[in-house]
């Protein structure tokens, strides 16, 4: 049944990838992208069960996460063309915006929580 | 404190079940490893009820499956949708009100909106939700409030 | 007992490709990026869920069993944030949501980060 589950998976690859390939925006293909990881990280796990190596689970827990942080950097760079940018355009840091602040507007109290 | 403790037990569980070695080395490691990370929140100020929010973790138990079996019944919807031979997709950008009091509750409600196929969460402002539905007259609002009621009482009194 | 398993996990197995099938199906079939969000929300929610928790069936209860679990709790906390980036991005660079009136393509002098000029209800109006 394994075997079935990953000529599946392979299939919805192809035709996810199709739709990388034809577009016809960029946003379409990083969707396309981050599908075809999901489905990677779905693949490596049950050709550890076909293989009969579960060790390959780490491996597809660890592309999980790479391929959320792809997509986001890719986002980031279509959005901004620098992966460096300050998230707002204009660089702006917004009124009242302070690093670590609480919800309530007051800073921590470093070391006692 | 109470958090840090809870961090950090949550950390190094990680820690053991990816690790799976009990050497006296490999468990110091996980220990020396777990106490950085939860003194680098801490500096961080991020030891708050946002970031560790530990305090869902007894409703969660009773969330989750229920937003499990709604993900299933829409994945079913749109799974006839697509497999039906005449594509029936209207789709427009509806509007949904959040009664979540915190950014937290906030949060879990757009992302369980957009776990569920059929509607994606693509703004936020205050408690105004802009979602994009592939069906609009499916939404009727009834499951939404249902979903947004939920997520509400998962949230739990509202941080001071 | 034994049978229970082995038939449950086969279930679970097939249900799971079969919606992750559909998906990549709606992926190709539906008209713009926004709807094709739900499509592949579709194979990131039960088409990954049902396999990963058919082989956790299969397994038993171990340490295997925990990090499936594990990571089909990393795929269900991102997958929503990243859906939510793309239709951002999408909406902030200028593409509108197809609907049953043709709005269709991008908005004027928008531009983006459209690559090709192509229409982005590309497909037309379904028939």
């Amino acid at each position: 049944m394994f075997v079935v589950t990953s000529a599946a998976l392979l299939v919805g690859m192809g035709l996810v990838m199709c739709r990388a390939l034809l577009g016809p925006t960029a946003y379409d293909r990083v969707l396309a992208l981050n599908n075809i990881g999901t489905k990677t990280v779905v693949l490596i796990a049950v050709l550890g069960f076909l293989n009969g190596r579960p060790e390959f689970l780490d491996l597809a827990l660890a592309y999980a996460l790479i391929n959320f942080i792809g997509t986001i950097a890719v986002l980031k760079y279509i959005e901004y063309g620098d992966l460096g940018a300050d998230s707002r355009p204009d660089g702006a840091v917004p009124e009242g915006f302070r690093p670590g602040a609480r919800s309530d507007g007051s800073l921590p109290d470093r070391g006692a929580t | 404190m109470n958090r840090a403790v809870w961090l950090w037990g949550i950390l190094f569980a990680l820690w053991v079940v990816l690790s799976w070695h009990f050497t006296t080395l490999l468990l110091g490691f996980g220990v020396a490893t777990c106490v950085i990370a939860v003194w680098v929140a801490m500096r961080m100020g991020t030891l708050d009820r946002e970031s560790v929010p530990v305090h869902l973790i007894l409703r969660a138990f009773a969330y989750v499956p229920w937003l499990v079996w709604e993900i299933f019944k829409s994945n079913v919807r749109v799974a006839r949708l697509i497999l039906a031979p005449r594509l029936r997709v209207d789709p427009s950008i509806v509007h949904f009100f959040a009664s979540q009091r915190t950014d937290l509750g906030r949060f879990i409600y757009a992302n369980s909106i957009t776990l569920t196929p059929g509607t994606v969460t693509t703004g936020i402002v205050g408690d105004d939700f802009e979602v994009h539905a592939i069906v609009q007259s499916e939404i009727d609002g009834s499951e939404e409030n249902d979903m947004n009621r939920r997520v509400t009482w998962l949230e739990g009194e509202a941080a001071p | 007992m034994e049978q229970t398993v082995t038939v449950l996990s086969w279930a679970l197995l097939l249900g799971g490709a079969f919606f992750l099938l559909t998906g990549s199906l709606g992926m190709v079939r539906l008209p713009d990026v926004f709807t094709r969000m739900h499509a592949a929300g579709m194979t990131d929610t039960m088409g990954a869920g049902m396999i990963v928790v058919g082989l956790a069936v299969y397994n038993g209860a171990d340490l295997v069993t925990v990090r499936l679990l594990l990571i089909l709790a990393f795929l269900w906390f991102t997958s929503p944030i990243a859906t939510h980036a793309v239709a951002k991005a999408a909406l902030s660079g200028g593409l509108r949501p197809y609907t049953l009136g043709g709005v269709g393509a991008a908005a004027d002098g928008g531009g983006g980060a459209r690559d090709d000029g192509a229409e982005s209800a590309e497909g037309g109006v379904p028939s």
